[in-house]
């Protein structure tokens, strides 16, 4: 990851993580261990207190939790057009203090990003300012107008790590079909926003109770699984593969799973708003819980954990969405939709699923880097020989998260005032430190 | 002492039974040859309408004056709103004039709940969107009940455009409060998907039931819902739910917010006979609304709200921040 996309890399320095409780759910350590970092790669996972490499920092982990870092396949970073919102540099700060080591920026920007010259231009941003490897995808259709396609080889060959027109679905069927053939010949994932818009026109949250009561216009759930089910059915038709992204309703993770079982190449992903908050949060009319797709009812909360649960749903993306607080500071029908996430994503959801027992720990932290495979990346590891991506993370820290203390340039948060347990301390991409917490001691070296 | 009135879902029935108490007390004043009392001299009253408005905008400015208030009026055509101010600054420049209350319409739903966090001044919801209009939901109980007497146990049919009705929403809540039973009825493309749950009401897709009611509340019709495919034709509608002379017995009653689309959601001769309480609710309106601004603003000055988020104006180009 940290060889194949964009970022600003600096100095590897050689580390000892010393006797943290190394969690790789992939070989299923759960075990106290001394981390050597050395050039860039983990060099070996000692017993604790044996650890010893000249010249390395030396971070005392101990009680701490240290993992595979996360990568998230869906962010916005707000370039170009907004980089009052987000840019690269703090967009990246932002996963960074998360516990990412990789991220994917959607092409939905103003203008949008449908050229090789716009995305070797983010690139050469992302080179120079961000901490953490950043990818770009770039739109799926020319202006992301659903009508025709984007020179989708010429953007492959440029270094577009995918194609989507992410905020908008792709409406027509016909296009849809084409985009769909076309990848034979790119071979980029399809990353894939599904929202009727027909059916969700007007909509502004969940369709329900609570949209009744409220007289806000609903979006209801069946126009985000009748475009899945639409979706899978063309890719299996084109034989295909897509990614679908942001799943919050019941009917949607059904869908899926069908899918999957005729053997359909479908990965999906659900964010940390959507497996933790329901539309109940909308009573408060605050616009800062209106996003797309709109949060639903617990039943289909349930639906989502117990998809990511089985592997229905593959990983967790946040669907990070600065925006400014001056528009979100509107009505909620007329405020945008979306919300950040890559500062609190791993520490909500251990606060809310992993501490009262609802998912396993190292089931969780798979989830949190799993979208880097359906983007042909290597998923983060902590064996012996892998890049140097790993996050410490302090189970016990209890923090609320607030008004101020944000790297990325906005904080329409939905969790604000959130009372939360387990931070992210260090995070280490590629073998360098994209971010320590100021209050995180330094080691001594040793 | 209420802080604002935004939802009926604030009110308790001891509130709503106060301010109408009040409103009948001010039902007094409307037939004196001077009809001002000076409950409310120094007080300033700000009226934001962000749509067009003619009953509650004029008789929330009525209501302000015959209580002596200083009156703002604010009507977005013609106003800096028009010009593309946020709502956020239009709150922050009209609290440079340290009004005590602030009367808002706005198309949007939460508009008034987003004000009442800006501002120190009382805030009353004069309809929000689809979401809320309490102001209307009193003055109908209160039309109501000078007729009915109390409404415990009493049947109330709403009947229309629910889907995007705040006088509905804001009715039901109400009505229900004050021990009513309420069905609402209309065509299903116009009833809210899970309002049976979310609000405790019935829900009839034909008027087969109406014997059963005591009142019945028609809702405007806006032609352009056939042009949304809602119904197929303002013509099958008034087919199915007018409410006509054929359809009601002597002792029921109509009701109606208005503007009343005549011949389209109500016949004329309905309109205008004795069942009717249309006039009577806007003569409720001024009183309840009367009520409502004594409520808010009488007595002690009010303290700083807590957690306010005190709005500045804001800051010229090249002053010191």
């Amino acid at each position: 990851m940290a060889e194949t996309l964009d970022w600003r890399r600096g100095e590897a320095g050689d580390l000892i993580l010393a006797g943290a409780r190394v969690v790789d759910p992939a070989s299923g350590l759960d075990e106290a261990r001394d981390v050597v970092i050395r050039a860039g790669r983990i060099a070996e996972l000692a017993s604790t207190g044996s650890a010893s490499l000249d010249g390395a920092e030396r971070i005392d982990a101990e009680g701490l939790l240290a993992m595979p870092a996360f990568f998230d396949p869906h962010v916005h970073l707000r370039t170009p057009g907004r980089e009052d919102e987000e840019d690269p540099e703090t967009g990246a700060r932002a996963a960074a203090a998360g516990g990412y080591c990789g991220i994917l920026a959607m092409a939905n920007t103003d203008p949008v990003v449908d050229t090789a010259a716009d995305v070797v231009a983010l690139r050469e941003r992302a080179a120079a300012e961000a901490c953490v490897p950043t990818g770009f995808l770039a739109t799926a259709t020319r202006g992301m107008a659903g009508e025709e396609l984007t020179e989708a080889l010429e953007l492959r060959d440029a270094g577009a790590i995918g194609i989507s027109d992410d905020g908008l679905p792709i409406a027509s069927s016909r296009v849809m079909r084409r985009v769909l053939a076309y990848q034979g010949l790119h071979g980029l994932q399809l990353a894939l926003h599904e929202q009727d818009p027909e059916l969700s026109a007007g909509g502004s949250m969940h369709e329900g109770e609570v949209s009744a009561e409220l007289g806000i216009g609903g979006w209801p759930s069946v126009a985000e699984s009748i475009m899945i089910a639409r979706d899978c059915e063309l890719a299996a038709y084109e034989s295909a593969r897509i990614h679908v992204q942001h799943l919050s309703a019941a009917s949607s993770v059904e869908a899926v799973e069908a899918a999957k079982a005729r053997g359909v190449r479908i990965t999906c992903e659900a964010t940390p708003h959507h497996l933790v908050l329901t539309d109940e949060a909308l009573r408060s009319l605050d616009a800062d819980f209106k996003m797309n797709p709109p949060l639903r009812t617990e039943f289909d909360r349930q639906a989502l954990i117990a998809g990511l649960r089985s592997g229905a749903i593959d990983c967790v993306a946040t669907d990070h969405a600065p925006h400014a607080a001056d528009e979100k500071a509107e009505p909620i029908e007329s405020a945008p939709f979306g919300v950040t996430g890559l500062e609190t994503a791993f520490a909500v959801l251990h606060t809310e699923l992993v501490l009262p027992g609802v998912l396993p720990l190292d089931l969780l932290v798979e989830r949190m880097s799993a979208g880097a495979r359906a983007f042909d990346f290597a998923q983060p590891r902590i064996e012996p020989g892998a890049p140097a991506d790993v996050v410490l993370f302090d189970p016990a820290v209890e923090w609320e998260v607030g008004a101020d203390g944000w790297e990325s340039r906005s904080r329409n948060s939905c969790f604000k005032g959130r009372a939360l347990t387990g931070r992210v301390q260090l995070t280490v991409a590629g073998g360098r430190v994209a971010f320590r917490r100021r209050s995180f001691a330094l080691g001594v070296a040793s | 002492m209420m802080r604002d009135l935004l939802s009926i879902r604030d009110l308790e029935r001891s509130d709503v039974e106060r301010i109408l108490e009040r409103a009948a007390s001010f039902a007094e004043v409307g037939r004196r040859e001077i009809k001002k009392v000076p409950a409310l001299r120094g007080r300033t009253i700000v009226s934001l309408f962000y749509e067009a408005s003619t009953r509650t905008s004029s008789s929330f400015e009525l209501a302000a004056k015959r209580l002596s208030a200083d009156l703002v009026s604010v009507k977005a055509s013609g106003s800096s709103v028009e010009k593309g101010e946020s709502l956020k600054d239009t709150i922050a420049t009209l609290s440079a004039y340290g009004p005590e209350a602030i009367v808002i319409r706005s198309p949007e739903a939460g508009a008034a709940n987003l004000v009442a966090r800006w501002t120190d001044a009382a805030v009353v919801n004069a309809g929000d969107g689809k979401h809320e209009h309490p102001s209307q939901a009193l003055l109908d109980v209160y039309a109501l009940r000078e007729r009915l007497g109390e409404l415990d146990g009493r049947s109330i049919w709403i009947v229309g455009d629910v889907l995007h009705s705040r006088v509905a929403r804001s009715g039901i809540l109400a009505f229900r409060m004050m021990g009513a039973e309420v069905t609402v009825c209309g065509p299903p493309t116009l009833i809210p998907r899970g309002i049976e749950s979310a609000l405790g009401c019935r829900v009839a897709d034909s008027l087969d039931g109406l014997g059963d009611a005591d009142v019945v509340y028609a809702l405007r019709m806006q032609r352009e819902r056939m042009r949304e495919s809602f119904v197929p034709s303002i013509r099958e509608y008034a087919r199915a739910f007018q409410i006509n002379e054929r359809r009601l017995s002597p002792r029921q009653l109509v009701m109606h917010p208005g503007p009343v689309n005549r011949g389209i959601e109500l016949s004329g001769e309905v309109i205008d006979g004795d069942r009717s309480l249309i006039v009577g609710q806007v003569e409720a309106g001024l009183v309840v609304r009367m009520a409502i601004l004594y409520e808010l603003l009488a007595g002690e000055p009010r303290d700083a709200r807590d957690g306010a988020a005190s709005l500045e104006p804001p800051t010229q180009i090249g002053e010191p921040a």
